[in-house]
């Protein structure tokens, strides 16, 4: 392992010419700015402010009631116990009063929102706890790798021996130089926003922000790196208009202030284990919304948004044994499931870090070509090219004859394309891993020999017939391996090292490694190697899905 | 967008029937058209002559054979070629055009891109709904379709028609509306783009099927049979393309195939007519002055009811006159056996 370790230095030496930065030097102007552009967007023409105001204390009273969390504000209660005093004292003024006190009061809730969002990051604390969090992972590292205690005061092995970075980092970096880059990674594992933050890091691009769920604020330790680290709050329990309009406008005029910005844009960890198909149009609408009043400011320089796909590939997913559950569990129809939530206290992060790490596993973090809102590859200039490679200027997508128009259809269908465009460089970043195609091939066996089961029923397939002979296995293995290879040469799948093996080499690496921590691994060899064993339907199911969307099925 | 009463020239491609039949509508709300003619011997005729496919062109229509100057000038653009030759022109204009252009087509057919050493080869993944060719040969979204029962003729003899326009962009619509609308002339908005672009292409292998019966003087109840099945088949294949059964139960569905499957106006309907009396294939096509869709349509239908594995007896029998595995009068034996389990199962 004597590959030379690359130094990426930083594309923007001076801390104080960080977005972020800036951002934080100006917090109350920026929280103030969010609270009045939502403003804007909730008095428009055609919405009644009087009954987005009822809708919201309906529900903020449930939420107070039903799921109260440690994080929130002391004088939660009392606030809204206010508003709706406020509220009923209302029937008593005149109609043009009434009007505007509750303009008035629904000015107050969306400033109160604003800046719970923003959090308080706070430019000190941020230096040190990015320091901190590069060192972290070096001790934790040296200490996993079995060197002992003391081995946390050496530094030789880091991130980046464990941690592949594939795909174009040069560009990313390029990019960020350019404009202002919005990473839209998948989403497996809690472990992919400190993954990428690190990868972030690493790389030498100045901070992102993101929003992390406020749920994760509750545990003190991960509170202090978020609030430092540039994350802003995102409660989900927060489904009221008010709330998503202040939330899509926060990440609008961060991202219109030049602020590089990380989205999982599928909004929640994959929980059937696919790549996401379906993304959430909300957050990445404020990126096309951003871009178009970036363009109706006029010629500015460095005014272009730039959507980057993350792919995070790992032989397994700690989480994937619960995820699998939730799912299986929503699409069974149950009507209600609670979140699962691994990490409720730090000691409880701890040790899953430290059992991450510590595995003899590969993990690779594949960086997409960046394209421009409407999908378009962009260059290292950051020009955006058709599919033709034609130039084409993204502004155009905007104006209407000669002018930038406003055109919130327009914009929505935008998002649609932008949406579609990140799925399909999902699937051909997605680097595919023996782990994968074993679980997958074992799991379309187990189906092509049930043709009348249904996914449920196979799922809960006795253990009798579980069991695969290994030559048969091995005859399919082989055609989906010829079949990825092709779409490969096509440029739409990328495949790992141990998958260019033969197949026999392939498979012992995909069976060993798949799914390797679970207390039960989806699938062994029997010891005279002529059996494959399935033990756990469940993960099983889980990582094959993983290799949906190529149109294998087809070929098994 | 408000196109109406601006200076801005609006486009048009493709000098036939249906072709100048539009360009004249939008001679009616609009100062200027540029009617894009390819030919140049035929575009100067035209400008001579102001005849083009037997209609009077209006004042208002300049006959053009510069491309660019059509790209460059006109930001809303009306498309009407052959599908054979649709990829060709996309292919011309394309570097002319940009994001913010509108381009609505009339073109009702597919484009088929062959596979070299492989003709046989039809797979959704080399036929094209015209939108999605606009799309791949230039950097437009902003795309949508003219579709309906509009016969190039009535309109041009100024009778009452509608149409239908679909784009999944609301300005798309908003702006055809404006520039075709008139007290003739209705215009129906859809947001199912592929849906109602099928419902026009895959109506003409019906159509040839009821010139076909019309030919053979079966009489209106075998047309109304063969209408009705023909609309199940044009749905379920809809379908597994990606439309929308609504778009199928409406003017550019239901509605077109009825005006088609009646009027020998209809080209399908004409070359379906022929067929029956005993012409062959080739001498029909010969025969006429535009293009057919029909029989391509019915070669494409074929294999992409054998590709998604959904029953088409109807297109599976006109496949295998066309191809003369079948005589006409076998044929009408054939459809008085054909198996129907259910009559409508599509709305389930």
């Amino acid at each position: 392992m004597a590959k030379r370790k690359i130094q990426y230095d930083q594309v923007v030496p001076r801390k104080n010419e960080w977005p972020i930065v800036k951002l934080a030097m100006n917090r109350p102007e920026f929280v103030q700015r969010v609270a009045d552009e939502s403003m804007a967007e909730l008095t428009a023409k055609g919405k009644s402010i009087h009954e987005q105001l009822e809708t919201t204390l309906y529900k903020e009273k449930l939420r107070i009631r039903a799921n109260p969390w440690k994080v929130d504000p002391k004088d939660d209660k009392e606030f809204w116990d206010r508003v709706q005093t406020d509220l009923s004292d209302i029937q008593n003024l005149s109609k043009k009063d009434a009007a505007s006190k509750e303009e008035e009061i629904m000015r107050h809730i969306a400033y109160r929102y604003s800046d719970e969002i923003a959090g308080n990051f706070n430019k000190s604390y941020f230096r040190f706890a990015r320091a901190f969090v590069t060192f972290g992972f070096a001790r934790l590292l040296n200490a996993a790798r079995g060197k002992g205690f003391l081995a946390l005061f050496r530094r030789q092995l880091d991130l980046q021996d464990k941690l592949h970075i594939r795909g174009e980092p040069e560009h990313i970096r390029k990019l960020a130089k350019k404009g202002t880059v919005i990473m839209v990674p998948t989403h497996f594992s809690n472990l992919d926003s400190i993954l990428i933050g690190w990868v972030i890091q690493y790389l030498g691009l100045p901070p992102f922000i993101y929003g992390a769920g406020l749920n994760l604020f509750n545990i003190k330790i991960l509170a202090y790196f978020m609030n430092s680290l540039g994350a802003y709050k995102v409660d989900r329990r927060k489904k009221n208009p008010i709330y998503l309009e202040v939330l899509k406008n926060y990440s609008t005029i961060a991202l219109e202030e030049g602020t590089h910005s990380l989205f999982f844009p599928g909004g929640t960890r994959s929980r059937s284990g696919k790549i996401e198909k379906r993304l959430k149009v909300g957050l990445l609408g404020t990126a096309i919304k951003a871009q178009r009043a970036l363009y109706q400011k006029g010629n500015v320089e460095n005014n272009k948004i730039f959507v980057v796909p993350v792919v995070i590939n790992y032989h397994f997913t700690l989480e994937a044994p619960a995820l699998i559950k939730e799912h299986l569990r929503a699409t069974g129809q149950e009507r209600y499931y609670q979140e699962a939530d691994e990490f409720t206290t730090s000691y409880k992060m701890a040790s899953f870090m430290f059992k991450f790490f510590t595995m003899d596993s590969e993990i690779s973090v594949s960086i997409g070509r960046g394209m421009d809102v409407l999908g378009n590859y962009v260059d290292d200039e950051g020009n955006s090219l058709d599919a033709k490679g034609k130039s084409v200027e993204t502004i155009d997508y905007f104006k209407s004859g000669d002018d930038v128009t406003v055109d919130s259809q327009r914009e929505h269908e935008y998002v649609r394309i932008l949406s579609k465009r990140i799925v399909e460089e999902y699937h051909k970043y997605n680097r595919v891993f023996a782990s994968h195609l074993v679980t997958y091939t074992a799991f379309k066996m187990l189906e092509r020999r049930n043709p009348k089961l249904d996914v449920y029923s196979i799922l809960r397939l006795p253990e009798e017939f579980l069991e695969i002979d290994y030559e048969e296995f091995k005859k399919a293995y082989k055609k989906l391996q010829n079949q990825l290879n092709i779409l490969h040469k096509e440029g739409k799948v990328d495949l790992s090292e141990h998958m260019k093996k033969t197949a026999t080499d392939s498979i012992a690496h995909g069976i060993k490694n798949a799914g390797m921590y679970h207390a039960k691994r989806p699938l062994i060899l029997k010891k005279n190697k002529k059996v494959i064993v399935i033990q756990d339907t469940n993960t099983l199911y889980y990582y094959h899905n993983r290799m949906e969307g190529y149109g294998l099925e087809k070929y098994i | 967008m408000d196109s109406k009463n601006t200076s801005d020239p609006i486009g048009v491609v493709g000098a036939g029937s249906f072709g100048t039949a539009i360009a004249n509508l939008l001679a009616e709300n609009c100062e200027k058209i540029l009617l894009y003619v390819r030919d140049p011997k035929k575009a100067k005729s035209i400008s001579k002559s102001r005849i083009c496919s037997d209609q009077k062109l209006s004042d208002k229509v300049e006959i053009t054979n510069n491309i660019q100057k059509l790209g460059e000038e006109c930001n809303v653009i009306f498309p009407v070629v052959p599908s054979a030759n649709f990829r060709d022109l996309m292919k011309q204009l394309g570097p002319y055009l940009r994001p913010f252009h509108i381009l609505i087509h009339g073109t009702k057919g597919f484009d088929l891109q062959l596979i070299k050493g492989k003709p046989d080869k039809v797979t959704p993944a080399n036929v094209k709904t015209m939108s999605e060719v606009i799309k791949e040969e230039s950097s437009v979204v902003r795309v949508g379709c003219l579709a309906g029962p509009n016969l190039a003729k009535e309109i041009s003899e100024n009778k009452p028609a509608a149409t239908v326009i679909a784009s999944q962009f609301e300005e798309v619509v908003a702006v055809g509306k404006s520039l075709l609308k008139n007290e003739r002339f209705l215009i129906y908005g859809s947001s199912d783009l592929i849906g109602t672009e099928l419902c026009g292409i895959l109506k003409n292998s019906v159509a040839v099927g009821a010139g076909m019966l019309s030919g053979l003087n079966l009489g209106e109840n075998a047309r109304a049979l063969f209408i009705s099945r023909g609309l199940v088949e044009m749905i379920n294949l809809g379908k597994e393309l990606g439309g929308n059964v609504r778009a199928f139960l409406g003017l550019a569905g239901v509605g077109d195939l009825i005006a088609t499957c009646g009027s020998s106006l209809s080209r399908n309907f004409t070359v379906g007519h022929k067929l029956a009396e005993g012409m062959s294939i080739k001498k029909i096509m010969d025969s006429m002055e535009e293009v057919a869709e029909g029989i391509k349509t019915i070669d494409i239908v074929h294999h992409l009811s054998n590709f998604y594995g959904v029953r088409s007896v109807i297109n599976e029998m006109l496949y295998k006159i066309i191809n003369k595995k079948l005589s006409v009068k076998d044929a009408q034996h054939l459809l008085m056996k054909m198996p129907f389990r259910q009559e409508v199962e599509f709305l389930d």
